[in-house]
């Protein structure tokens, strides 16, 4: 094979590894806005802290690698539930724009309060496939890269199963649209959403034990939530296949920017395609069509 | 004489047919009932006079003007106000302000004037206050004239709602439902001031209504719609009397 | 106890009514005068810091509390009112017409940001402004010509009918009275139709439209005006700064932005000035209890973020109408005294309703 198809599917291939990590965002993400309408802006601090968590685990305290995931899961999981049960319950019935606050209130207190235990300087930690790469011919990927794509495959099947198919799925989302009918239809609307919170927490921790081994366990770990809102945006808001399909479409997008196209663009990259998917296209890929009865 | 003329009218979401080849007049200064069973297209109707929707087929046609594709904030211009079945008034505001909003088709001032709040844009001001205190005397609203509307009881919200519409001085009223949450008292205020509206104020008035009783009381001629369909139209005793509106909305 | 006897229909619309408030706005008005006068400099500069967070708050809370557009991202307009002021500065316009031009240009990119808005609201007009802001500083990062990028750029001194402004009392009643105009020409917007369109474009497009208001115009109307006033801020921010660079304008700034308006209290225009105090006396607040905590809190730099998350959390939890409504319920627990009831402000219990299926 030519040096520029090699380039193309290497690109491709990095491009699906990260794009990875921006799916499994993304349907952190929307499993809460799902369950609660709430647009979840802490989602890439609990990410980060998640990660803090495993490093300290594995780093400082020595535990082995699978304890410590299993122990920095349960723990997000606790917190997002704690969050729901005691924070987010606090605004119920207020429109949209106080549990966008509130979420940005608590991702300011998450980032602080790391910022304050751990400081300022970046970590990382080994995983079981550090260092260890697999050829497929003559690409290269690393072996913690597959490790993701296969867990963002999962995740995504457990989901939209579990949302599509289980009692428990469509009460969670019963309660998201009409939640005083959800009542009365006997759901347990506030145990629900503390459990959608606390598995979207949990969502997010493993996030961020497979991204940091890559980007470096440091407070800028946060910042994946835009690139995760990217995704959601492209592959369209409210859909659970939509936001593995953006998610994989941004990271292709930003890899071949990186190459492709002039300097800078790269990190701007999905910024750009969220602007123009909400100018030209706001349903965006396989997105639901909303409207207003009067 | 058509004051107020439906052609043909048809609206359809995908597959769903909401208003299926419509037709009726209404004469001037006359009080016109829609009624029919829940998903007749009754809201659609009105939804498609005002431009919420486009028709896909047929014609709107108000004192000799086609407005079917007139833009959605013009309508008012063209003497049409209408209240929605959910109430849907300006709940951070207060009553004096939602019937104020009402007066935002007149001529006012431009934005320089408005900023450094010259004479003229204070005597507009006045004007337009002095419009609305009437409206609040006819409707009875003086008590609740500063309240926010998100505090006030639902069948205050009701007439709010017609105030604002009335502030529009409109020549056709289209009132989505005004009667439903009323107490029977309240239901005999509103046919008064419907009544009044139209003698006095010279309004034609075409009502969507579930309460037959406000229907016998107020209106000159009602029309019935099933499943986006013209059932019946004619006075008020020859529908109620009138076989098929029996089976499909009034029952026995 | 008060009740409003009004004579006239001027009378709910006077900006000065009661006899108690010429007193109070006089009282603060002959204060802010003399305290250059009475305060060390360190707090006059801090006071100019607030005159021009004020504006772009007040900027932002027509656009947010007024109208409803939900905008992450305010501070890009800033970015662009300061550079773009510096600029003209530096390639010999004078100062009014700087500012002046800045502000348009501003405003230009408003317009530019405000149409998208006419199709996209609520959740995703956040998302689209936070990615703007990002963008913005980006660009300005890389556009090295004009900004210097992270180089930075320097700012001449403000000289105004070639009086110098650049000393910190001068500079300080510039400030003041660029704030004093900029809060009475929005103060009479909002009373008068345009404001009352903006309510009623947030509370209800749908009737907002059968009123005869042009729910579009009016949205990027408002994010003209808000653009245009947060440039004059900007503009005057680059005189504060004195030196820019592209860091100074990111998402923290439009972060503080945000919680200024919404702790301040979305919907008044005195709120979004309660705020502004608020937020920007903040850092310096912390910096004052910093001694107070033990080392190993005191010592990293997260404690400011996490004192604005958990004010910010605070106030949206236990007071969602802001700083005003604070103030409010002061004044009517002084005004009814001893009569106030405790739950003269409680509302019923409410469910959540989907928004998108409205």
């Amino acid at each position: 094979m030519n040096a520029q198809l090699v380039q193309f599917l290497q690109l491709s291939l990095n491009g699906v590894a990260i794009g990875s990590i921006y799916a499994l965002v993304a349907l952190g993400i929307v499993l809460t806005y799902k369950a609660t309408e709430v647009l979840n802006f802490a989602y890439g601090d609990i990410l980060m802290m998640s990660a803090f968590i495993g490093w300290g685990l594995i780093a400082v305290v020595g535990l082995p690698f699978w304890l410590a995931v299993l122990i920095t899961i349960a723990i997000a999981a606790f917190l997002g539930y704690m969050l729901d049960r005691h924070i987010m319950r606090t605004i119920v019935g207020q429109p949209q724009f106080a549990g966008v606050m509130l979420t940005i209130a608590v991702a300011f207190m998450l980032r602080g309060a790391v910022s304050m235990m751990f400081g300022p300087t970046s970590r990382n930690y080994p995983t079981p496939w550090s260092g260890q790469i697999t050829h497929l011919g003559p690409l290269v990927i690393a072996d913690l890269s597959l490790v993701i794509l296969a867990t963002a495959l999962l995740v995504t099947a457990l989901l939209f199963l579990f949302l599509r198919y289980t009692q428990l799925g469509i009460a969670i989302q019963a309660a998201s649209q009409n939640q005083l009918a959800a009542y009365l239809c006997g759901i347990r609307v506030k145990w629900l959403n503390s459990l959608v919170w606390g598995v979207a927490a949990a969502m997010a921790a493993v996030c961020g034990l497979l991204l940091a081994p890559t980007a470096l366990v440091d407070i800028s770990l946060w910042f994946v939530v835009l690139k995760g809102l990217a995704a959601l945006v492209l592959g369209g808001f409210g859909s659970v296949p939509g936001a593995i399909i953006g998610g994989l479409l941004i990271g292709l997008i930003e890899q071949f920017a990186g190459v492709y196209l002039p300097d800078g663009f790269k990190e701007m990259m999905a910024q750009l395609v969220l602007i123009g998917v909400l100018i030209f296209w706001p349903r965006g890929l396989l997105g639901e069509a909303h409207g207003r009865r009067v | 004489m058509s004051y107020f003329r439906v052609e043909n009218l048809s609206l359809s979401f995908g597959g769903v047919h909401a208003i299926n080849d419509l037709s009726f007049v209404v004469s001037q200064r006359e009080i016109f009932a829609i009624i029919g069973p829940n998903g007749a297209g009754k809201t659609s109707v009105f939804n498609v006079v005002t431009r919420v929707f486009s028709a896909n087929n047929g014609r709107v046609i108000f004192d000799g003007r086609d407005i079917t594709d007139t833009p959605r904030h013009r309508i008012v211009d063209c003497g049409i106000a209408r209240t929605f079945q959910n109430i849907e008034l300006f709940e951070g505001a207060s009553v004096i302000d939602n019937l104020l909003l009402g007066c935002h088709r007149f001529p006012y001032g431009n934005l320089v004037a408005e900023l450094c709040w010259l004479p003229g844009i204070r005597r507009v001001e006045a004007e337009a206050r002095a419009k609305v205190e009437e409206i609040i005397d006819f409707l009875e609203l003086a008590p609740y004239r500063t309240h926010i509307v998100s505090a006030l009881p639902y069948g205050v919200r009701k007439v709010v709602e017609l105030g604002r519409a009335l502030a529009t001085q409109p020549r056709l009223l289209l009132l989505d439902e005004p009667a439903s949450g009323l107490n029977p008292e309240e239901a005999r205020d509103l046919a008064f001031w419907i009544d009044d509206i139209r003698s006095d104020l010279g309004i034609t008035v075409v009502m969507i209504e579930h309460d037959m009783s406000l229907v016998a009381e107020a209106a000159d001629r009602v029309m019935c719609m099933n499943a986006g369909q013209l059932l019946a139209i004619g006075s008020v005793s020859e529908v109620q009397s009138n076989p098929d509106v029996v089976a499909a909305y009034l029952g026995t | 106890m008060r009740f409003d006897y009004d004579t006239s229909y001027a009378d709910p619309q006077r900006l000065l009514r009661y006899r108690s408030q010429w007193i109070a706005y006089g009282t603060l008005v002959l204060a802010l005068i003399a305290a250059p006068w009475v305060l060390p400099p360190y707090y006059v500069g801090e006071l100019n810091y607030l005159f021009i967070v004020s504006i772009a708050s007040l900027a932002l809370m027509i656009l947010t509390g007024y109208t409803g557009q939900v905008s992450l991202g305010h501070a890009a307009f800033m970015a662009i009112g300061a550079y773009a002021h510096a600029w003209f500065l530096n390639n010999g316009l004078g100062f009014i017409a700087s500012i002046l031009c800045a502000s348009a240009l501003t405003a230009a990119v408003g317009l530019v940001i405000g149409l998208p808005a006419i199709r996209v609201s609520g959740l995703y007009l956040a998302m689209i402004t936070l990615a703007g802001a990002l963008v913005t500083e980006q660009i300005i990062g890389r556009w090295k010509d004009v900004t210097g990028g992270y180089s930075g750029l320097s700012v001449p001194a403000p000289i105004v009918f070639g009086f110098d402004f650049g000393s910190l009392r001068a500079f300080y009643f510039l400030c003041l009275f660029v704030l004093v105009l900029v809060l009475s020409g929005l103060l009479n917007l909002m009373r008068g139709r345009t404001g009352r369109a903006f309510v009623g474009v947030r509370d209800s497009e749908a009737a907002a439209y059968t009123l005869g208001i042009w729910v579009g115009g009016h949205k990027v109307l408002a994010f003209v005006i808000s653009a245009f006033v947060t440039g004059i801020a900007g503009a005057l921010l680059a005189h504060h700064l004195q030196f820019l660079t592209p860091d100074g304008f990111g998402l923290t700034l439009s972060m503080e932005l945000v919680l200024m308006v919404v702790i301040g209290g979305l919907g008044s225009l005195r709120g979004a000035v309660f705020g502004a105090v608020l937020i920007g006396l903040l850092p310096t607040l912390i910096s004052k209890i910093k001694p107070a905590l033990p080392a190993s809190i005191a010592t990293q730099f997260g404690l400011e973020t996490f004192v604005f998350g958990l004010i910010l959390a605070l106030f949206v939890m236990f007071e969602p109408a802001g700083l005003n409504g604070r103030w409010i319920k002061l004044k009517v627990l002084l005004q009814n005294f001893p009569l106030y009831r405790r739950n003269t402000f409680r509302r019923g219990k409410v469910y959540m309703h989907s928004e998108r299926y409205r």
